[in-house]
């Protein structure tokens, strides 16, 4: 048993990683225009090369590199909410938290004039954090506290009250709606340096908080009176998760729009994979998030060539059945 | 209620008398509440009627629907306002009947037709067809109600695994109602700007485009299914007392709840696809005829007059007490949305259903 799980381990790393190195390769190669790999080394060895292959593929390196770093932050802000809740079924889309981050970014465009990313991020972040806590006191109100079913009620309902708010600031104000637009589906096809140079910090810093609290989750999960007796100070390492989950999809949110879907269906799978352990589940949900995102952008530009199909969309299509999966299953209220 | 009388503790139970009356009291209750909501629509009604870029007199009124042509009355009053109040008002009573059986069946307020994906079915076909086919009229809304009923059909079969566990189709109808959504997302996203605005309907629920020829379909699907639901209503209740409780009552559970389902997903289909999905009426009429009439007693009708008044005050709100016109979808969500969140707080803390 224990030699069977440690070998698993190691051979899902393997390959989780190929897998995404491949979706990475892909996304690099595939587009309106097809890339062989021999342009694909010029455009990388040779800086002075010119022809069309190799621009096609210097503006897809910023968008694979989104794709990844968001589906990372997505697939690590799942798990580290599913963990925080007790709850199968927490994701940032289910929640409502991407909706909060778009209707506080369309309140930045419309009333305040706001336009450039370094400041909208902000509101995204602010609006994620108020969303979630919000959601989380709806859901966790009452007798048997934040059960999956109360808290995806909560989650849905708010966002649907969300929703009409963004639609009653964005009617009257049509020059708005064509900005807005992005921020209805999420994409990662408006890629560029200066973008991933805003949200990187954010990032970065909610990455090393959730990887930082995995032993805490690991007592959490236990029950908060054992958790409390391994010494462990249960406000602290929940609330520093909730932060970092926050950090992570809101900053994801605010580059790249709601993207539903990758938060919940990862850390299912990378659970069935390589057991409970938090330690294990978070890095490897940032893996298979970035892998998933960014085989979702790829898949989204193959079959809709010439055109797009917003990566937001296929992890919609993709992932709901898995919601319906882990629904199905028969005991939906343990985690 | 006959099964509480019955109850074997002399001790602890009142006297039946008492009961009796207090019974008495609820029932004459739940009348003054239903004939106040009536007058309520009937006056909203002619308000609307009345009420527009100009102002019609209410003798105006009356003489154009009894058929006579008024000069300047006619044609806004009879053309304009008439099918957009009959809309309103057939579409309002849908909503409403369809959210509270849900809400009543499933045994959870928040678990309505607009919650749980099944007007997103409705739009997202309606939208497919409109802009994707270049359809348009009562094909799209024919279009509309059969994607409802298949979408249900396809929740309520996923849900269905030794019995229909309410909380597993409600989870599975959120995660089905977000891809639909998605899916709503992207049709518009490649639409271009001058479609946008006929479909933006499609998402939030407008009376802007109601017109004559919609409102037969709407009408024969209120008159056929709500009595059907008035019917139903009284085995709704004791589904309401779970599944065990209904089955030793006397009721078959599944076919009660299959002929529910039908029922209230035909009526929220069929006025989706005559007005789109207004926000929060499915959602909010059941639970406010559940404070007015008070507990017990059957809040079908008081919901379905409910779900009309919601729907004409914010139209009528949305066109002229604001200084744009909004689609009335925006005004029943922006209102709804506090009433929603307090909903949600008491429904947890006083534990109930859940």
């Amino acid at each position: 048993m224990t030699s069977a799980r440690s070998l698993r381990r190691p051979v899902a790393l393997v390959a989780v990683t190929g897998l995404l190195v491949i979706a990475a390769a892909l996304s690099v190669a595939f587009g309106a225009r097809i890339i062989t790999v021999h342009e694909l080394l010029t455009a990388f060895g040779d800086p002075g090369s010119n022809g069309i292959a190799e621009a096609a593929v210097r503006s897809r390196i910023p968008r694979t590199i989104l794709a990844v770093s968001v589906g990372a932050a997505l697939g690590l802000s799942g798990a580290v909410f599913q963990a925080v809740t007790r709850n199968p079924l927490a994701d940032p889309g289910i929640l409502g938290i991407n909706t909060g981050a778009s209707l506080a970014v369309v309140c930045g465009i419309a009333f305040l004039g706001i336009t450039a990313l370094p400041q909208y991020i902000w509101l995204a972040l602010g609006g994620a954090a108020i969303t979630a806590v919000l959601v989380y006191l709806i859901g966790s109100a009452g007798r048997g506290g934040a059960t999956p079913i109360k808290l995806a009620l909560a989650g849905a309902a708010v966002t649907a009250a969300l929703s009409s708010a963004i639609s009653a600031v964005l009617l009257p104000r049509i020059d708005v709606i064509t900005r807005f637009q992005f921020w209805q589906v999420g994409s990662v096809a408006g890629a560029d340096w200066s973008g991933i140079a805003v949200v990187t910090p954010f990032l970065v810093l909610g990455a090393v908080l959730a990887l930082l609290g995995g032993r805490g989750l690991n007592a959490l999960a236990l029950g908060d009176e054992l958790a409390a007796g391994l010494g462990v100070r249960i406000a602290r390492a929940r609330i520093l998760s909730a932060v970092s989950g926050v950090l992570l999809c809101g900053a994801a949110t605010a580059v790249a729009g709601p993207i539903a879907f990758v938060g919940l269906a990862v850390p299912h799978i990378v659970r069935l994979l390589v057991g409970s352990d938090q330690r294990w589940v978070l890095p490897f949900s940032a893996l298979g998030g970035a892998m998933l995102l960014t085989a979702a952008d790829v898949i989204g530009r193959v079959i809709a060539r010439p055109g797009e199909l917003e990566a937001g969309i296929v992890t919609a299509v993709i992932g709901a059945p898995v919601m319906i999966v882990i629904a199905r299953r028969q005991r939906i209220r343990e985690l | 209620m006959t099964a509480l009388l019955r109850t074997p503790s002399p001790s602890v139970a009142p006297p039946v008398d008492s009961l009796r009356t207090a019974r008495r009291r609820r029932g004459r209750r739940r009348l003054t509440v239903t004939a106040v909501l009536a007058v309520l629509t009937l006056a909203l009604l002619l308000l609307c009627l009345c009420v527009g870029n100009t102002f019609s007199r209410p003798d105006e009124v009356l003489r154009v629907l009894l058929g006579q042509t008024v000069p300047g009355a006619s044609f806004t009053v009879g053309e304009l306002r008439l099918p957009r109040a009959l809309t309103g008002a057939l579409a309002g009573i849908s909503f409403g009947l369809s959210g509270v059986t849900f809400q009543t069946m499933l045994r959870n307020p928040l678990a309505s037709p607009d919650i749980i994906g099944v007007t997103a079915g409705a739009s997202a076909a309606a939208v497919f067809a409109i802009l994707v086919l270049g359809l348009g009229g009562a094909v799209v809304s024919g279009i509309a109600v059969v994607a409802g009923l298949a979408v249900a059909a396809s929740i309520y079969l996923l849900a269905r695994r030794g019995g229909v566990l309410g909380s597993r189709l409600i989870l599975i109808g959120i995660g089905v109602g977000a891809m639909l959504h998605a899916v709503i997302s992207y049709l518009l996203l490649r639409s271009s700007p001058f479609e946008v605005a006929a479909a933006l309907r499609w998402l939030t629920g407008s009376l802007n485009e109601a017109f004559w020829e919609g409102i037969p379909p709407l009408a024969i699907a209120v008159a056929a299914l709500g009595p059907l639901l008035g019917i139903l209503s009284r085995r709704l209740h004791i589904l309401e007392l779970g599944d065990e409780t209904a089955t030793s009552l006397g009721v078959n559970v599944d076919r009660t709840r299959l002929l529910l389902v039908l029922a209230a997903v035909g009526l929220a289909a069929f006025a989706t696809a005559a007005t789109g999905p207004i926000a929060f009426v499915a959602f909010l009429a059941g639970p406010i005829a559940a404070r007015l009439i008070g507990p017990g007693g059957s809040r079908v009708l008081p919901s379905a007059l409910l779900g009309a008044i919601l729907v004409l005050a914010s139209d009528e709100i949305g066109q002229f007490a604001l200084g744009t016109r909004f689609p009335v979808g925006v005004v029943t969500g922006v209102l709804g949305a506090p009433y929603l969140i307090y909903l949600l707080i008491r429904t947890n803390r006083s534990g109930a259903s859940l």
